[in-house]
C-alpha cells in the first residue's frame, strides 16, 4: 500500500501542529466559534448531539494492521471503546473531547493517518472498489489513481473553497462496487481497443435531497490526463456552481440545470487549454505510484481446494459463510473475505476496540497485512489463501464477526441517525436492528437472496436510501418518526434512484411493511435467481403498493 | 415551558443551565415559564457562548414528568439521555439524582 514520503509526513505533521494550535486558541477563548468552526470542519471535527465527532480518513478504504490497531487504541483511550465505519470508507468516533483531538491527530500521524478534508466544501476522501487489487474481474487496480487524486486534491488552493463538498469514486471493474454513479465525479478505469488504460468519466451524481444519477461525459480519457480533466471539471463547477443556495450547490444541480451536453462542451473546452501540459501525468510518476500498490507475493497454495472441501463437510456454518462472504480472487488459490459488521441486531458499521485489534491480528497473520473498509460499512480482507479460510473464519467466530450475511437483507447500510447526528430527523439504527432481528434466520435470508436495504435518518441520505433496492428514509412528522419507503434503487453499474412507494410508516409499522414487501417479492419472482431488484424492474411498484396499501383503499 | 441547553466547549458534552451553572443532566434545569424568563435564559446563553464556555446554545421546550424536567422533542430527549441503542452510554448510563422534595 501507499507509504508516506517525506513530503507527506511533513505535511501531516505540520497540519497537526497547526490545528493543535487552533484548538488551544479556541479553548483559551482567543478565537470564536464562528472563526473556529470552518477550521475544525477542515480537520474532521463535527459537533453532534452528545459530543464532538471526529471523522478520520481511510484513503480509498485501505488500511494496514498497524493503522487499525491505532484506531482501536483511539477508541479505547479517547473514546468509548468503539468506532463507526462509514459509507465513505472512513471511520468516525462519537465521543472525543475537543481538548483530546490534538493528541488523537498526533497518534494518527504516527501511523500515516489524518482527518484532513473529511468535511467542508472541498474534495473529500476519494473512494474505490473495496476489492481493488484482488478482484478477478478487474482491469487494473483503481487505487493508484485514487492516490494520485488524493495528492492532487489535498489542500488544493483552487479547490479548497468549492460551492459545496465534492466526492470522487474510482472503480477498475465493469461490475461497479464503488457506486461511482452516485458521486460528483465517477471514474471507471478501463482499457480501450488498443489496450491502453483510461477512464470513462461520469459527472453529477449524488444523493441528498435531490438524488441524481451521474451522466457520462467522456467514454475514454487517457490515464495520463486524469488530473487535467478533473481540473477542467472542477474549474467549470467552481465557476458556475451555485453559491446562493446550499441545497442547489452540488455539481449535480449544475449538470441538471445546464444540461449534460453544455456541461460536456464547457469541460472539454476548459480541458483543451489544460491537456498535454503540466498536469499531464508522466508515465514514470504513474509507475512510481503503481509500485506502492504492487500486489503481495501470492505464493501458490494449491492445498486450499482440498482444505476448503474438507472444512465445508465439517461445518455447515463455515460453508454458509464461504458461500456468502467469500469472493473469487484473481489468483485461484486465494479469496477476498468480507468481515460483516452487521451481526444480527447489532449497529451497522460499529466495531469495538478489541474487535479491531483482533481483526488487525488476523490481517497480519493471514492477509498480508491488508484491510479495506467497504462503503457498505464492512471490513474486507482482500487477499486470503483459500487454505487459510477456515482459520480466518474460526478467528472471526471468536470475536463475533463471522455473520454470513454479505449482500443479504440484514447487511444493512445505516447512517447514525438521530441517536447521534445533529442533522437527523429520525432514528435509523433501531430500524436497522429490528429488521435485522426480524430476518435473523440465515436460511430465510438466503432464500430471499441479494437484497440491498439502506436506511437514512434524514434527507441528506448518508445511509444511501435512494439507491437501496429497498430504501428507508426517516423523517419527523408531527413530532414523531415516520419512515418513507423507496423501492428499485441501486448503486451498481446500472444505478437507479428508488421510487417512493406510498405513505410512510410509523416506527411500529416499518418492519412489518418491509416484511410485506419481501413476501410480495418472493411471491412474484420468476425463480430464485431473479433478484429483488430485477423483479422490481420487471413488475414495477404496483404489486408492492397493492400489498402495502390495498386494505386502506378498501377501508376508505 | 422552556430550558436553556448547549454543548460544553471543551468536550462537547450536552449541558443544561441550572442554578447558576451548567449541569450535565436536564432534570433540574432552570425553567422559563414566561417570555421574560425566556429572555433571561437567552441572554445567559449568549453570554456563556461569548465567554467560550459553551457552543450551540438553544432554548428548548420541556415538560415536567415525575417531578423532573423532560424535553418534549425526541431529538432533545435523546440528547438528554444518550443513544437509544446504547443505554450504557450518555447520561442514561449513570443514575439521575431524584429531585429534592
Amino acid at each position: 500500500m501507499y507509504r508516506y514520503d517525506e513530503f507527506d509526513q511533513d505535511f501531516v505533521h505540520a497540519r497537526v501542529a497547526e490545528f493543535s494550535d487552533q484548538v488551544q486558541r479556541r479553548l483559551a477563548g482567543e478565537i470564536t466559534e464562528d472563526q473556529f468552526r470552518p477550521l475544525r470542519l477542515m480537520n474532521g471535527v463535527y459537533l453532534q448531539l452528545h459530543a464532538y465527532m471526529l471523522r478520520i480518513a481511510v484513503p480509498y478504504g485501505t488500511l494496514n494492521s498497524r493503522q487499525l490497531r491505532m484506531l482501536a487504541h483511539i477508541a479505547r483511550k479517547y473514546d468509548k471503546g468503539y468506532g463507526h465505519f462509514t459509507t465513505r470508507q472512513n471511520i468516525q468516533f462519537n465521543w472525543p473531547a475537543l481538548s483530546d483531538i490534538p493528541a488523537i491527530l498526533a497518534d494518527l500521524a504516527s501511523v500515516e493517518m489524518h482527518a484532513i478534508q473529511t468535511s467542508g466544501n472541498c474534495i473529500r476522501n476519494v473512494t474505490a472498489d473495496h476489492f481493488a487489487g484482488a478482484a478477478a474481474d478487474e482491469v487494473a487496480d483503481p487505487r493508484p489513481y485514487a492516490e494520485i487524486l488524493r495528492q492532487w486534491s489535498s489542500v488544493h488552493p483552487e479547490f479548497s473553497y468549492l460551492p459545496r463538498k465534492f466526492k470522487i469514486a474510482v472503480t477498475g471493474a465493469e461490475r461497479d462496487r464503488a457506486a461511482i454513479q452516485t458521486h460528483d465525479i465517477g471514474l471507471h478505469l478501463k482499457k480501450n481497443a488498443a489496450g491502453e488504460l483510461g477512464f470513462a468519466v461520469y459527472v453529477g451524481g449524488g444523493q441528498g435531497r435531490t438524488p441524481m444519477v451521474a451522466r457520462k461525459i467522456r467514454d475514454f480519457l487517457p490515464e495520463a490526463e486524469l488530473l487535467s480533466y478533473c481540473t477542467a471539471i472542477l474549474r467549470v463547477y467552481n465557476l458556475y456552481g451555485r453559491r446562493d443556495n446550499k441545497f442547489k450547490a452540488r455539481i449535480k444541480i449544475l449538470v441538471h440545470e445546464t444540461g449534460v451536453e453544455e456541461i460536456t462542451r464547457q469541460v472539454e473546452a476548459e480541458w483543451q487549454a489544460l491537456k498535454d501540459a503540466e498536469l499531464k501525468l508522466p508515465e514514470a510518476d504513474i509507475q512510481a505510484i503503481n509500485a506502492y500498490f504492487a500486489p503481495p507475493a501470492l505464493v501458490s497454495r494449491p492445498e486450499g481446494d482440498d482444505a476448503v472441501k474438507r472444512a465445508r463437510l465439517d461445518s455447515k456454518s463455515f460453508s454458509e459463510w464461504l458461500d456468502q462472504n467469500v469472493v473469487t480472487h484473481r489468483h485461484p488459490d486465494y479469496a477476498a473475505v468480507t468481515i460483516s459488521l452487521k451481526g444480527i441486531g447489532e449497529v451497522p458499521g460499529d466495531a469495538t476496540d478489541s474487535q479491531m485489534e483482533a481483526v488487525a491480528d488476523i490481517a497480519e497473520k493471514y492477509a498480508f497485512d491488508e484491510l479495506r473498509v467497504s462503503h457498505e460499512q464492512n471490513l474486507i480482507l482482500p487477499h486470503v489463501a483459500r487454505a487459510d479460510l477456515k482459520a480466518v473464519y474460526d478467528a472471526l467466530v471468536e470475536i463475533g464477526l463471522a455473520t454470513a450475511n454479505s449482500n443479504l437483507i440484514s447487511d444493512i447500510i445505516s447512517c447514525p441517525g438521530l441517536d447521534y447526528c445533529a442533522l437527523a430527523t429520525a432514528r435509523s439504527i433501531p430500524v436497522a436492528q429490528e429488521i435485522s432481528r426480524r430476518f435473523a434466520s440465515l436460511e430465510r435470508q438466503r432464500e430471499i437472496g441479494e437484497l440491498k436495504l439502506k436506511i437514512s435518518g434524514c434527507i441528506n441520505a448518508c445511509g444511501h436510501h435512494h439507491v437501496g433496492h429497498i430504501g428507508i428514509l426517516g423523517v419527523e412528522k408531527k413530532g414523531t418518526e415516520l419512515y418513507q419507503v423507496t423501492l428499485g434503487g441501486s448503486a451498481d453499474e446500472n444505478t437507479s434512484v428508488g421510487e417512493i412507494i406510498g405513505r410512510g410508516f410509523s416506527s411500529e409499522e416499518i418492519t412489518d411493511a418491509i416484511e410485506q414487501i419481501v413476501d410480495t417479492y418472493l411471491g412474484l419472482r420468476l425463480n430464485p435467481d431473479e433478484r429483488f431488484i430485477d423483479a422490481y424492474r420487471r413488475v414495477g411498484p404496483a404489486p408492492f403498493k397493492e400489498a402495502l396499501y390495498a386494505g386502506e383503499t378498501k377501508a376508505a | 415551558m422552556k430550558v436553556l441547553t448547549a454543548n460544553r466547549l471543551s468536550d462537547g458534552i450536552a449541558v443544561w443551565y441550572a442554578a447558576g451553572g451548567w449541569a450535565e443532566t436536564v432534570g433540574h434545569a432552570d425553567i422559563a415559564y414566561d417570555k421574560t424568563a425566556e429572555d433571561r435564559l437567552e441572554a445567559i446563553g449568549a453570554a456563556a457562548a461569548a465567554n467560550n464556555e459553551v457552543v450551540d446554545v438553544n432554548i428548548i421546550d420541556v415538560a415536567i414528568v415525575d417531578g423532573l424536567v423532560e424535553p418534549v422533542r425526541l431529538r432533545e430527549k435523546i440528547r438528554a439521555a444518550g443513544p437509544t441503542i446504547r443505554t450504557d452510554l450518555g447520561k442514561q448510563a449513570s443514575p439521575q439524582p431524584a429531585r429534592a422534595a
